[in-house]
């Protein structure tokens, strides 16, 4: 008699091997890489053309989850190591999971030359607004008077507004999802796969094990109950004027631009030089 | 082919960071990603207009950090990859070297040594780096280091490093110093066909089969690339045979890292390189690299002509150190005598292999290395 065989349908999508994750209960990396994978199902991404590469830190576990070529590098170097990747080989689709202090705080000088280059990395930032796998600590995202393992008597440090940053640095899309906007998350990862150039999307994503604890808000419940209060949904709106602060997230796209990629311009140089080259040879 | 594609066969008058920009060139490189610092800029330069027209990569990156992940990067997409740059980027480059070296990136670090610690000294020479290369970045592994005494060299030993990084699957260093690279000397540059260069092996098992750190005998594992159906994961942790994280396994950890420290050391006798001058019967012999190395050999020549049995051991291997052959000359030589620009680096490898024989250190820092007299005075003070 044959057996049924129950299988995810989205097992092909990760590494069996390395589930279970290293993940709190609560916490928002597991929508992330859920709507992630929604958006490969989705286009029928061609998963051997896919490079997956994450930092350090609690998402950066990610590379490893997903069922592709993938590298854990160094504390923030993940997208320095993905310039290296996309123009050694522009076919392949080269996307960078990390956090915000990755990316921000040890990495920040990569991400606004990876973005004012117009490198076709597309990024996903999962901002929990503090350094998790550390335990914690106060990061470049942490809110004004907000409690961390570092700043016990309230954040003192003006948080970054990613979204602006991304936006002023070059990039020619940005958008902010909390991990409540599963659909929009997807739909925004499935418009920055096919699309050329450097590509931003920030994921407001709950830490109630260590952020919320010290926050007044204990359970990933009552984090994104946080969310479903605070967000509103202003699509192009001014990303200056969209600083995360405990009334107000302002969520949506910010920037949907066309420009000329990085790797596009330089082989096309390339090109240009060899023919050039060839016809002072013929 | 001819033009400007083709290599630049034939004898031409350079300095030494164009010939290693050409040696990059006909070794295969073509990818490099940099950050401008002297003396190693003319490296960067050079490549910026010759990568094109190879259909190669030159990025100029935001520092030397991303530099050094970058060309990790570009090593895993299956491109030779090198950046250059000199003491100061040569530090920020160390944390990534080291993750080179846990993920068996094969890769080229051309180092132009000058004057430290920190800015120091950025038009003068130095050889004060030798340390770093070998322990530079944290934790236990082994690595290849190459030391050029001529422009000629910085062209041969360039190629030489990516053949021995894509055997070995290591990040390889051309350690080169201010002198030698901005040297201008004749430069002779074989055919292609002339050049012996050394692809990374690769694997020959089912996709589905395939474990990225699973060595062979060699101790190397081969390398598959992305993009080419492999899927696989590499990370910086300390990670098993299928390029999985295991953190908290002893047994992983001690496997690993003893492995990428024995697949050189367990290599040295095919990796090592170095050139004796008259020591079949030395009294006193002389080890030198890089451009001192050039001082001490005219030293050694003006003692013979005195009538000292004098010789040269001039290391072109620097890491893996060039103990046997240390030890070797030890044993017959009534003294060994170690000049270097630096306050004593390698000195204290050589009088660990040369055990009882006296070592006589001769130490240069600033503008002016070791002249051939200065050498010549130490060689018979130990006659």
């Amino acid at each position: 008699m044959a057996q049924a065989v129950m299988e995810h349908p989205f097992l092909k999508y990760l590494r069996s091997a390395m589930i279970p994750n290293i993940w709190c209960p609560g916490c928002g990396n597991g929508i992330v890489l859920n709507c992630f994978v929604h958006a490969l199902d989705e286009l029928q991404t061609d998963l051997d053309k896919l490079v997956v590469v994450s930092g350090i830190g609690c998402i950066g576990r990610t590379a490893g989850y997903t069922n592709t070529d993938s590298f854990h590098t160094t504390h923030g170097r993940a997208l320095a190591f993905a310039s290296g990747v996309k123009l050694a080989n522009p076919e392949l689709q080269v996307v960078v999971v990390s956090g915000d202090g990755d990316l921000f705080a040890i990495g920040g000088n990569h991400f606004i030359h990876a973005a004012r280059r117009n490198m076709g990395i597309k990024v996903i930032c999962v901002n929990n607004f503090n350094y998790g796998m550390t335990g914690g600590q106060q990061g470049p995202t942490t809110p004004l008077e907000a409690f961390t393992t570092t700043s016990p008597y309230g954040n003192i440090e003006h948080p970054f507004n990613l979204v602006h940053l991304a936006a002023a640095s070059g990039a020619v899309y940005v958008a902010r999802w909390t991990t409540l906007h599963v659909r929009r998350l997807t739909q925004s990862i499935k418009k920055v796969l096919q699309k050329e150039g450097f590509c931003f999307i920030e994921v407001v994503s709950p830490c109630p094990e260590i952020f919320g604890r010290y926050n007044k808000m204990r359970s990933g419940l009552e984090m994104m109950e946080w969310f479903k209060k605070a967000s509103s949904v202003e699509s192009f709106s001014d990303p200056a004027k969209a600083e995360i602060t405990l009334d107000r997230i302002v969520v949506g796209e910010f920037v949907d631009v066309e420009k000329l990629s990085y790797e596009k311009l330089l082989h096309e140089k390339i090109s240009q030089i060899n023919e050039k080259a060839l016809e002072q040879v013929g | 082919m001819t033009g400007k594609r083709a290599l630049l066969t034939g004898a031409h008058f350079l300095n030494g960071d164009v010939a290693c920009a050409e040696g990059a060139i006909a070794a295969g490189c073509r990818f490099f990603a940099g950050y401008p610092i002297t003396p190693a800029t003319e490296i960067a330069e050079h490549l910026s207009q010759r990568m094109p027209e190879f259909g190669g990569i030159y990025v100029q990156m935001e520092d030397e950090i991303a530099s050094m992940a970058a060309v990790i990067g570009a090593s895993y997409a299956g491109l030779k990859a090198m950046t250059a740059t000199s003491g100061p980027g040569f530090s920020l480059m160390q944390e990534n070297i080291g993750l080179a070296v846990m993920t068996e990136a094969p890769c080229v670090v051309v180092d132009i040594m000058r004057g430290g610690p920190s800015t120091g000294q950025p038009t003068l020479p130095g050889q004060q780096d030798v340390m770093q290369a070998k322990w530079g970045s944290h934790g236990d592994y082994g690595i290849i280091a190459l030391s050029p005494s001529s422009v000629q060299e910085m062209f041969d030993l360039t190629i030489e490093a990516f053949n021995l990084s894509e055997t070995y699957r290591v990040p390889t260093l051309l350690m080169g110093d201010e002198i030698v690279a901005h040297m201008w000397e004749k430069v002779v540059i074989p055919s292609a066909e002339g050049i012996r260069t050394v692809n990374r092996k690769k694997p020959n098992v089912p996709r589905d089969k395939y474990m990225p750190f699973m060595p062979d005998d060699d101790l190397v594992p081969p390398m598959a690339c992305f993009g080419e159906g492999y899927r696989f994961h590499a990370t910086g942790l300390t990670h098993n045979e299928q390029g999985y994280p295991q953190t908290s396994s002893s047994e992983v950890q001690s496997r690993l890292v003893r492995r990428l420290c024995e697949k050189i050391s367990q290599n040295e006798d095919k990796i090592v390189r170095v050139e004796r001058v008259t020591l079949e019967d030395a009294d006193v012999v002389v080890v030198a690299y890089g451009i001192v190395a050039r001082a001490a050999l005219s030293a050694v020549r003006k003692a013979r002509a005195s009538g000292i049995k004098a010789g040269l051991l001039r290391l072109i291997t620097l890491w893996p150190f060039p103990e046997k052959q240390v030890a070797e000359i030890a044993g017959r030589a009534k003294a060994i005598v170690v000049p270097e620009m630096n306050c004593g680096q390698l000195v204290r490898e050589v009088e660990r292999a040369a055990k009882e024989t006296p070592v006589a250190f001769l130490s240069k820092l600033g503008e002016d290395p070791h002249t051939p007299m200065e050498i010549l005075e130490v060689i018979r003070r130990n006659c």
